[in-house]
This record gives structure tokens, sequence and C-alpha cells, in this order.
């Protein structure tokens, strides 16, 4: 006799409902990876999260949980103001590099720096998305994107910027991390920086962040394949993955688990 | 209850935390930076939640977050960091929850200077932000009048989960008067039905302004409106002084209000028949007192610490029956009572023999 | 070997063909006779042969949560007044 066993389906955090990213687009996996934490640590009941403005603007419909909507660059703001009146609460801010690490960079370092107790997801993927594909802080020396139409010029724009390791160097942070979604393989290990991310919240050790090296096809004008190559080939050498601050403290969490 | 000798920006602080404030979001700039100091003192005292953001662009999102939750929430500043703080205004606006908000006004415009001034006043009860919506605006004249309009902006703020305008200037912030702080009232427990607790055992809130579907957006407009012609109709409040069968009244709020009072009581021992009307609500603008006052006199005087800018309001309310004119300094000057004086006489031997 | 299924939801799938490329077995593939509602060709188990082993790959890998993965268990033998 043989029965058939469910081993992988939709997380209950995140709600039953088709999304509007793009074929192919890992916010999608971040969303998943996100929810799938919240449901294994058992706090869906009592996490808010704060939304930014790019492509995952809609993340509050995607998520079956207390959502607000933040102004481009403030959710860390926003999520201070929600901790702070509410310290029992699980509060995350799920961010684009175009909000993150732009219009919205003295938030989260500041954020960072004083160790306000929030998790950030925080998605990299070299471009603004939703406005349609134009440079942003993370694009690469010599990418062409619809406002470095002839590739990035380091001499003109400056160089991108390595987010997890500079709030690496913040006292406040208690675990920084950068993974990538551009394998199986990789999404595993994004899950469970997100999870020690989380953990470290409950524990009140301090602020965590995860970057995601994440893929953009609609405006790399690739594939969806030749996008999470790109990835690999491109972003990762610029942008190195790893764990770039685990205080004792968290590492302890950790090896505890296992 | 005891009288103390209280300066303004401490006792809006205090009022604000008997009003039963739960988080307070800021930054330093003067001339309001001593209320930012008292909340640091007392609010951790309380185990309240305060932080002195890194920017005013950062606090007014602190705001929005906390009053996401349900809390009474705050945050002072002066003109300059009142600029910043436009967008998230906008946004609190955009998705109702209550929010009050202290600006001790400066010298402007950009860095201006630090003396008193009233040249804030477009900007709070106009352009607070983009999109079509009025903070509700309140302007008291004194430290005493400060505690006790801080205190209701609470109130007013939970009643139409709006964005609440506590307006002062420099002058009134710095000054220190006798006045006496109303009882601590409890923290509230119970948290209104829209606000974000976590959705245990409920189905998931949302809390935002952005709505994609146009039709969307307009019905959230059109509730909008509705909820500012209610405010229009009800929470109008001025105050007067010597206006029964005079020829010309002078108008005024805070700080220029109280100035002008004085000239207006010269005046009037002058011979001269002259009343003071003086605004507490800048928004929604008394129209409907100073219009009935339009058919009884000749002519308005506005006062004010700018280039003219309530001037508007006076000259809609008075609806083009007399003529309006005005007197101000600007730049941080403080008008004398001789000034307004002065500008009164000038008016007054003008007016129009009495035609009714 | 395990013996899976999987249930690809036609009507979410984007076409982006990540679970095919994802599968170890190569028992995905995109459809190319049909579309859904949304113009995509969407990914199908194509697996007559029964190699998949409910490994959940393509579960990871799809960005859309469309996938629901089964694995073939022993039915446990209940001793028997275990209830």
């Amino acid at each position: 006799m043989v029965e058939e066993k469910v081993v992988y389906q939709r997380p209950d955090a995140l709600c039953d409902v088709p999304t509007h990213y793009c074929p192919g687009c890992t916010h999608g996996v971040a969303h998943r990876l996100v929810a799938e934490v919240i449901d294994e640590l058992g706090v869906r009941g009592r996490t808010i999260g704060v939304s930014p403005v790019g492509c995952a603007v809609f993340a509050y419909q995607y998520f079956d949980m207390d959502g607000a909507e933040a102004a481009h660059g403030r959710a860390p703001a926003m999520a201070t103001g929600i901790k702070r009146v509410m310290p029992d609460h699980v509060v995350f801010t799920y961010q684009g590099d175009g909000d993150l690490a732009a219009i919205g960079i003295a938030e989260i370092i500041h954020a960072a720096t004083r160790g306000e107790n929030i998790t950030t997801i925080f998605i990299n993927n070299a471009i603004y998305g939703m406005t349609g594909g134009q440079m942003a802080p993370t694009t690469l020396p010599g990418q062409r994107t619809t406002s470095s139409p002839s590739g990035r010029d380091v001499e003109l724009t400056g160089y991108p910027i390595r987010m997890a390791e500079l709030l690496a160097g913040m006292p406040g942070a208690a675990y920084v991390a950068r993974q990538s979604l551009h394998s199986v393989k990789e999404i595993n290990r994004a899950k469970r920086a997100i999870a020690t991310a989380f953990k470290a919240q409950l524990a009140g050790l301090g602020f965590s962040m995860v970057e995601l090296l994440s893929s953009c096809p609609t405006n790399w004008k690739l594939t969806p394949p030749e996008a999470l190559a790109w990835v690999e080939q491109v972003m990762v050498p610029y942008y190195p993955l790893g764990e770039y601050k685990v205080t004792d403290e968290v590492r302890a969490l950790t090896r505890k688990q296992g | 209850m005891t009288i103390e000798l209280l300066k303004g920006n401490v006792a809006l602080a205090e009022a604000a935390i008997r009003a039963g404030v739960e988080a307070y979001f800021g930054y330093p700039i003067t001339p309001q930076t001593e209320l930012l100091e008292h909340m640091a003192k007392r609010m951790p005292e309380l185990g309240r939640a305060f932080v002195q953001a890194e920017s005013e662009v950062a606090a007014i999102n602190m705001v929005y977050g906390a009053a996401c939750t349900g809390v009474r929430t705050m945050t002072s500043s002066s003109s300059p960091g009142i600029s910043l703080m436009q967008e998230g205004l906008s946004y609190i606006a955009g998705s109702e929850v209550p929010a009050v908000i202290v600006d001790i006004m400066r010298g402007g415009p950009g860095l201006g200077n630090i003396q008193p001034s009233q040249s804030d006043y477009f900007q709070v009860t106009r352009s607070a932000g983009h999109g079509d919506y009025h903070p509700i605006v309140l302007a008291p004249a004194s430290v005493q009048e400060a505690i006790d309009l801080m205190t209701e902006a609470f109130d007013l703020a939970d009643k139409y989960r709006h964005v609440v305008y506590v307006v002062a200037d420099g002058l009134l912030g710095q000054m220190m008067e006798p006045a006496e702080l109303p009882p601590m009232q409890p923290l509230r427990k119970e948290r209104a039905g829209w606000a974000l607790t976590g959705s245990e055992g409920r189905e998931k809130r949302i809390i935002t302004s952005l709505q994609l579907n146009a039709p969307d957006l307009e019905a959230v407009n059109l509730r909008l409106q509705f909820k500012l012609a209610e405010i229009r109709k009800r929470e109008q409040r001025s105050t007067e002084m010597l206006t029964e069968n005079v020829r010309l009244v002078v108008v005024g709020y805070g700080t220029a209000g109280r100035i002008a009072e004085t000239a207006v009581k010269r005046a009037r021992e002058d011979g001269m028949k002259v009343g003071l009307f003086r605004p507490i609500t800048l928004w929604p603008f008394p129209e409907r007192r100073l219009s009935a006052l339009a058919d009884q006199v000749d002519a308005f005087l506005v006062v004010e610490m700018n280039a003219g800018q309530m001037l508007d309001d006076v000259r809609l309310a008075a609806g083009g029956q007399v003529p309006v004119s005005f007197v101000g300094r600007m730049g941080g000057v403080v008008p004398v009572p001789e000034e307004i004086y002065d500008k009164i006489e000038e008016i007054y031997v003008k007016l129009p023999v009495r035609v009714r | 070997m395990a013996k899976g299924r999987i249930e690809i939801r036609e009507d979410r799938c984007k076409g982006c063909t990540l679970c095919a490329l994802a599968c170890p077995q190569g028992v995905i593939v995109m459809a190319s006779d049909h579309v859904n509602a949304k113009g995509y060709y969407p990914a199908m188990l194509n697996d007559a042969e029964g190699k998949c082993t409910g490994c959940a790959i393509c579960a990871v890998a799809c960005p859309d949560v469309c996938i629901t993965v089964y694995r073939q268990v022993p039915a446990k033998t209940r001793p028997s007044a275990a209830v």
C-alpha cells in the first residue's frame, strides 16, 4: 500500500493570488522564501511587513499578514516607527535597490546603526525595474540601462554600492548577509540566511539584513535563464556572496539549531 | 492644578505627553528643539517611544509607521524641516491615519533665520504635500492656548483620522508664560479597527495610499473631500474682541494677533471704533464668522508676520464686500504695536462715510 | 527510487522555463500547442515513465509558486487499535 504525501506547496503566509512580476523575475522566489520562514517560525499573526516603492510595491498584496506601504526609500523609518511602539511584533521591510541604496540609503544606514530590531530583505537586481530599466546605485560598470544607454560610465556616475559590506560595518547590525537567487542551491542558501535574520530579530539582537541578488529579465533584455546566468557570471563577481556580519549571539542562535 | 512658568516648546511637549502621545519622532532645528529635548527626557521615563531621527524626512515616516498601528504619535519641527516632511504628510493624509505635527515657524525662505515668522501659512494650510487635501491647522497665541490646542489636536486627529498641525512661531516657542497643564490621560489600550496590530485571529489589514486604479483613488478622494467638508462645517474656530458696532476690524492670528490686540486697544482709547478678530483654526479658516462681520464693518486690516498669506483667506471671506488691507513684517522681524496702530489710523481716517 | 508527482497551476505559469531547466529528470516541458489565459505557454509534467522523484527542485526554482509536489511513501502499517 502506498500513500501520496505533499512535500512542497505554497506557504500559508503567501496569498493564493497571481503576482504582477514579470516571467522569471525572482522577486517571486524572494517573497516565497520570506513567507516560508515566517510560517516556519510561526509568527505570521504578529508580523507586519513594510513594502517599498518599486516593483515590490504590491508586496503587501502577496503576504497574508498586516502590511503598510512606505514612501520611496522610507521603509526602514516606517518600520522603526512600527517596531518602537510594538516591540513584541515582528517587523520587516522588503526593498529594492533603488528604494534602499539610492533615495533611502540614509534611512537604512541609520536603522542599522541604531540597531533597530527589524529585518530588511533587500532585492539587488542592478536596475530600477518598475520605472522601466534605469540605472540604479547597484548598476554595474558598463551595464546598459535606459539612463546609461551607452553603458554605465563610472567616470560620470561613480561606482555601484556594495550594501552588505557597508551595513556590516554598522555596530548596530547583528546579521548582514548577501545571497543570490540564481540557482536552486543558492535559493536554499538564501532561505537559511533569511531564517537567521528573522531569528536574530526574534532574539532581539538588533538590525538584520539579507541582500538577495535577483534577476530582471525584462529590463536586462534577457530570457529568464539567461538572466539567472547573468546574475551568476556578472553580478556575483562584483557582489560576492556570504555572511558579512554575524555577531557571536547570532552565531550561537544558529549553532543551537544545527 | 498648578500654574507654572512654562516655555512654549516645553508646554507643547508636556501637553502632548499628558494627551497620551505614545511615540515622538523628531529632529533638532531651532526654534523648536526644546520640544524634542523635553521628549528625549520624558518619553523614556514613561516607557514611551522616542527617536531622534536622521532627518525630518525619516522622522515623519516614523510617525507614519507608528500612526499605522493606531497609537497617538507626533513630530515637531520648524519651517525648513516642515518642508522636508511634505511628502510624508501627504502619505499620512492619503492613508487616513491620525498624526499631529507641530510647526514652530521661523524666517524664510531658504535657511532664512531663526527669528519668529508666519511665512509657512500657505505651506501648512494649502500645500502640505501633494494631492487634494488640507490638514487641520490650529494656531495658539499664548502658552496656555498652546497647551489647550495641543491636547485637542490629538482628539481631532483621532476623530477625523487626519493630519493636525499646531503652528506657532519662534517667539511663542521660546517665551515663558504662566500656564496650567492638564492631568495625565491614561494611554489607550484598545486600537482602532483599521490599525495594524498583527493579523492573528482576523483578516489581514493593509494601510496604503496607493490606488493604481483611478476610480478607486477618486473614491478615496471623494471620501477625503467629504471629511474636509465636515471639518469645515464643524471645526471653524476664532475669537474676537471689541467687534460690536465698529468700522474697522483687525485680523491676526498667533503672535501677530496678540500684538495687534495692543494696537487695537490703544486705537479704541483714541476714539477709533476698531475691533480685533483672531482666527484659532487656520484651516478650516473661520470664514463664516468673518463674512458675518463683513456685513457690519467698513474694512478689514490683516496683520501678519509674512508678505500677506492669510490675507487671501480674509479677502475670500470678505467676499469683496469691504476693502481688505494689510500690514506686516517679513524675515523674522516682529512688528511692534505702534506700526499696527499707525496703519489702523491711516486706514480709519480714509474710511468712507458710513452709508448704511 | 522514490516516486513523485507534481501539479502545475497552468493559469499561474508565466512560461519562464526555469522549472523545466532545473528538473534533474528532465520531465518538465513547455507546452507548445496551447497557451494559458495570460497568453503564456505553460510548463507541463511529461513523465510517462514515472521518473519524477518528488525532489521539489522545480517548485523551489519556480518564481510564481505554481508547483505542488507529491511523493509516494510506504503506508505506515497501523497497529490494530492505534486511535
